[in-house]
């Protein structure tokens, strides 16, 4: 049914009423909807469409005409509602209306809308990332290069051009900074302080900042420099830039270094840095001994300690600071009951210097134990290898994680083995850890506790006695609740220890008393 | 000291982040409240390595500049491009004026092509231009004739011209004469006829040869005496002032328009001519709110034109489409053509039609855009934001994004709503190439059949292919001097 009617001397921009005219065509039962000024032109088109706007007498292009082939009354009384709403304008959510902010495809387009930005936070696929880092050091903004698959060539590149314009080159496969208290990447939400890192390793820097938190403690910074920066090729390059950063900030009173253990001239030319920068400092290579390098410089035995180390020198207390979370706890271990019994211990970690760190703990304490992530060739293992004794799994390998979410942000890959190791009668301990904060899985805690009582009840339904440990690494101010996932864990039965070597050292401990 | 430093300045600043790649951490940032651009990252030069080696090997080594022979090359070519100063000097009779114009000679828009491979409207318009010269008596035998080989066709742009839609000039027809008085080079354009069944929309039917008689013989004479009581109309202050009244200079010249009638006024009224002629002309302007349009392309062409043939320079000199082909120039490749298919037009539709019955991309008004103007001053226009999505913000972002492969800012064409910013100018095709994001076109849309007319206007997206042809062959180009300069 083609209806049509005029509006005298309303006028609206052509354009706007095709728009229009489109709109009201999407209406059910609406079979052609035209809303134009009456010019000769739509005037004619109209006619030969079949309206008979002759009727009106004169029309003149000020005009506005109405016609609309409508299925039904109903719908032209809808599509007139419409009309009447899109003609007045304003914010209706028609297509395009939505304001999205502004789109930018490129750095260069960014700067254009955001002059004043200052990092660029860069995850783009690894043949793309390194030029995306050197565009943005060419224009002038510290970079953290989440992406990994960049070569040692473009990493040696990138860093000495960053070093030579003064800015920051997190990366490649950089996933933790804390820049100006906020969270970049896999980071935890911590409270600003007088203690600054640099770090070679994302769960490193996580562990630390947490503990420092937790023990009363504050950040200034927390700069990442990539997995890779304290190898033999990239020379500690970001780290040693970083270091002289820290030192020339007023803010930081205590710098910390972390790495995995690096190559044995770099990590020296990474202590000279250190101590030239006058302000005490606290070094953490993943299997160092504790020693005291200079007057104000310690190296420390792990990651819990190096926490310690840094809020001493900062003149915080840590006296007070909890190494057992569990009250529980005081009913096992080597003086306690229940007897252990014999077996091994198994343990699946989300972070990769974490597993290494339980690795060199359980190793200089005279275990028999191998790991991926080992650092001695002959434990060494390759992942999904059966291991009969002691075995430590860094399920961030790539092995595990082909095609699938690393485990921080989907733990299923630990969760499930955990399941499993309830089955399994030659394991006695198992060994996790939980990383929440910023770009961690929403809950990890939650099914890794589902885990633990599967594991737990298949254990006891086998008159076996199967110990859970783990430790939580995050603060009370990060998404997941440092204090609920820990509660979480505990309702579960499992073993929740004050940090990551805390929980390797009780491990170690009831090897040793169940006479392993 | 170390205030001074780059890190020293970020620790003491608010961290602002634009963030690459997976979306979640920019999530993360404005958790925390730290300002974050999350960009709508694409592997550059639309994924080609290839491309992206060529155009990585053209920068300086230590800033994201280009080497010195373009940069040099470019800032002479914008420099030309923005000094120009196109003033309306008179109307004249194409085969008199337009340089290389003859009888038996059909100049359409776009790069070349022949007969077989013209689209509906640009034939269309070819059948009615042959008509018009009494070349033919039919469109039967206009077309016959068109394909018969005795006809040269030719694009505008080879002879200082420019047409919109099919772009069709004969040598009988009058023009706008735009000099350049920076440099003294000329352009020229046809009169524009209006809406509706017009012969740039490929319609040849009687009413549209009429038209352009009459046009011929009485419209363009009074006009051209106008101009002459006049003096020299400077167009590029009335441009200026049309951008600041709500036109972009492509698809709404209702300003323009208007302005120009206000300019001729008092001297059409002083004319020694009967009113009746007087007032018909008055009634042609005033129906047309394109009427401009036909000005603001020769503008732009006469600034291109003085950027043009700059050896190493990346400036796109043209931008023109013949209803199959979508054509490019760089300023630094001479009158080399780079082409790729014409694209359909996303648009909105005149009462009655589809996109069903829409020709592929048409016309030389591209020009406007390539001066600056158009689609790049989308940003002045908010009556027509329907084009870009319906919004002033989508309107203001279209300008923007194009500052992104612009190589400098219209002195002369400013945006009020932002800030008075002279408009993008200037398209380097490397930053296009590199960066993906194509120039913004309006244009009109044409009825694939001939002798129809319009049918809708729009936003048309160029091929990304004309640039990266074009911006290898700029780089090859430079390969081969470098090389020659080793020899030598």
């Amino acid at each position: 049914m083609k209806q049509w009617m005029l509006e005298r001397n309303r006028y609206f921009d052509s354009v706007f009423l095709m728009r229009i005219s489109s709109e009201l065509e999407k209406l059910d039962g609406i079979a052609q909807a035209v809303v134009a000024m009456a010019t000769p032109v739509n005037v004619g088109n109209l006619m030969a469409s079949g309206y008979d706007l002759k009727r009106e007498g004169a029309l003149q292009p000020a005009d506005l005409i109405i016609a609309i082939d409508a299925a039904s009354d109903e719908a032209y009384a809808a599509a007139q509602e419409t009309l009447d709403r899109l003609l007045a304008g304003g914010t209706d959510a028609g297509p395009g209306n939505a304001t999205t902010g502004p789109l930018a495809s490129t750095l260069a387009e960014a700067l254009t809308i955001d002059p004043e930005a200052n990092l660029a936070l860069i995850s783009v696929p690894g043949l793309h990332a390194a030029r995306e880092a050197r565009l943005a050091l060419r224009h002038g903004l510290h970079v953290m290069l989440f992406s990994d698959n960049v070569s040692i060539e473009d990493e040696v590149a990138l860093k000495d051009e960053a070093v030579e314009r003064g800015l920051l080159m997190m990366g490649p496969d950089c996933g933790t900074a804390i820049l100006n208290g906020a969270a970049l990447g896999f980071a935890n939400v911590c409270r600003r302080g007088t203690i600054g890192i640099v770090g070679a390793s994302g769960t490193g820097i996580q562990e630390i900042s947490s503990l420092i938190h937790q023990w009363g403690g504050g950040l200034s910074q927390a700069i990442g420099t990539g997995g890779r920066d304290l190898s033999k090729a990239v020379d500690g390059r970001m780290t040693r830039f970083g270091i002289r950063a820290l030192g020339d900030d007023p803010e930081t009173e205590v710098i910390v270094v972390v790495s995995k253990t690096p190559s044995p001239s770099v990590a020296e030319k990474v202590l000279t840095t250190l101590e030239a920068t006058d302000k005490p400092g606290v070094v953490h290579f993943i299997g160092a001994r504790a020693t005291r390098y200079s007057e104000a410089v310690d190296i420390t035995a792990s990651l819990a300690d190096a926490a310690r180390a840094a809020l001493d020198k900062a003149g915080i207390r840590t006296d007070d600071a909890p190494k057992h979370v569990d009250a529980s706890l005081k009913t096992v271990g080597p003086a306690g009951n229940p007897d252990p019994g014999t077996g091994r211990a198994i343990g699946f970690f989300c972070g990769g210097t974490l597993c290494q760190e339980t690795w060199s703990i359980l190793h200089a304490a005279g275990h028999d134990v191998a790991s991926n992530v080992a650092g001695l060739p002959d434990v060494k293992v390759h992942a999904e290898t059966q291991v009969a004794g002691h075995v430590m799994w860094d399920l961030g390998d790539d092995v595990f994680t082909m095609g699938k979410p690393h485990p921080m942000i989907e733990p299923s890959l630990r969760d499930d083995r955990i399941a499993a190791a309830g089955e399994d009668p030659t394991v006695r301990l198992v060994l996790a850890d939980c990383v929440i904060g910023y770009g961690a899985h929403e809950n990890p805690s939650g099914s890794l506790a589902s885990a633990a009582r599967t594991a737990l009840a298949a254990a006891r339904s086998d008159g076996r006695e199967l110990i859970i440990i783990a430790s939580v690494t995050g603060t009370d101010l990060d998404p997941q609740d440092l204090r609920r996932q820990r509660a979480i864990l505990k309702e579960a039965g499992v073993y929740v220890e004050a940090s990551n070597a805390e929980a390797a050292r009780l491990a170690s401990e009831l090897l040793k008393g169940g006479g392993a | 000291m170390s205030r001074h430093t780059p890190t020293a300045a970020l620790f003491n600043a608010q961290l602002r982040v634009i963030n690459l790649g997976l979306s979640s951490f920019a999530e993360t940032l404005k958790d925390g409240h730290v300002p974050v651009l999350d960009l709508d990252w694409r592997p550059p030069a639309g994924g080609d390595p290839e491309l992206i080696q060529r155009i990585d090997a053209l920068r300086n080594e230590t800033e994201n500049a280009w080497i010195s022979a373009i940069q040099s090359a470019n800032e002479t070519a914008i420099e030309h491009m923005l000094a120009a100063e196109p003033h309306i000097v008179g109307i004249g009779i194409a085969r008199d004026v337009v340089p290389g114009m003859t009888d038996g000679m059909v100049l359409h828009a776009g790069p070349p092509i022949e007969w077989d491979a013209m689209c509906g409207p640009m034939r269309g318009a070819v059948m009615g231009g042959l008509i018009y010269e009494n070349a033919a008596l039919t469109p039967d035998e206009a077309a016959r004739l068109a394909a018969s080989g005795d006809i040269a066709f030719d694009p505008c742009h080879h002879h200082s011209a420019v047409g919109p839609m099919a772009g069709v000039m004969t040598a009988s027809m009058p023009v706008w004469i735009i000099e350049n008085v920076t440099e003294g080079n000329r352009a020229y354009c046809t009169l524009n006829e209006g809406l509706g069944k017009v012969l740039r929309y490929g319609a040849y039917g009687d009413e549209v040869i009429a038209r352009l008689r009459w046009m011929e013989s009485e419209l363009a004479p009074i006009l051209s005496k106008a101009i002459q009581a006049h003096g020299p109309i400077d167009l590029r202050s009335l441009i200026a002032q049309a951008l600041q009244m709500g036109d972009e200079g492509h698809n709404r010249n209702r300003a323009g328009t208007s302005l120009l009638i206000r300019e001729l006024a008092p001297h059409l009224v002083r004319l020694d001519i009967p009113s009746d002629a007087i007032a018909r002309t008055f009634e042609f302007l005033h129906s047309n709110d394109h009427f401009f349009l036909n000005l603001t392309m020769p503008a732009g062409k006469c600034a291109l034109d003085a950027a043009a043939n700059i050896p190493g320079s990346s400036l796109v000199t043209v931008m023109a489409r013949n209803g199959t082909e979508f054509g490019i120039r760089l300023s630094g490749t001479g009158n080399r053509w780079f082409t790729a298919p014409a694209p359909i037009v996303d648009g909105l539709y005149l009462p009655g039609f589809s996109s069903e019955d829409a020709a592929p991309d048409i016309g030389d008004s591209a020009i406007t855009e390539t001066a600056g103007y158009g689609g790049f001053a989308m940003a002045a226009a908010p009556a027509i934001v329907q084009f870009v999505g319906g919004t002033p913000q989508l309107a203001l972002d279209t300008t923007r994004r194009m500052r992104t492969i612009t190589l400098a800012e219209s002195r002369a064409y400013q945006i009020p709503a932002m800030g008075f910013r002279g408009t993008p100018t200037g398209i380097d095709v490397l930053h296009v190439a590199e960066s993906g994001i194509v120039p913004a076109i309006n244009t009109g849309i044409a009825h694939k059949e001939p002798g129809i007319g319009m049918v809708g206007a729009g936003l048309v997206t160029p091929p990304f292919s004309l640039f990266a042809d074009a911006a290898n062959a700029l780089a090859s180009l430079l390969d081969q001097s470098q090389i020659h300069e080793e020899v030598q």
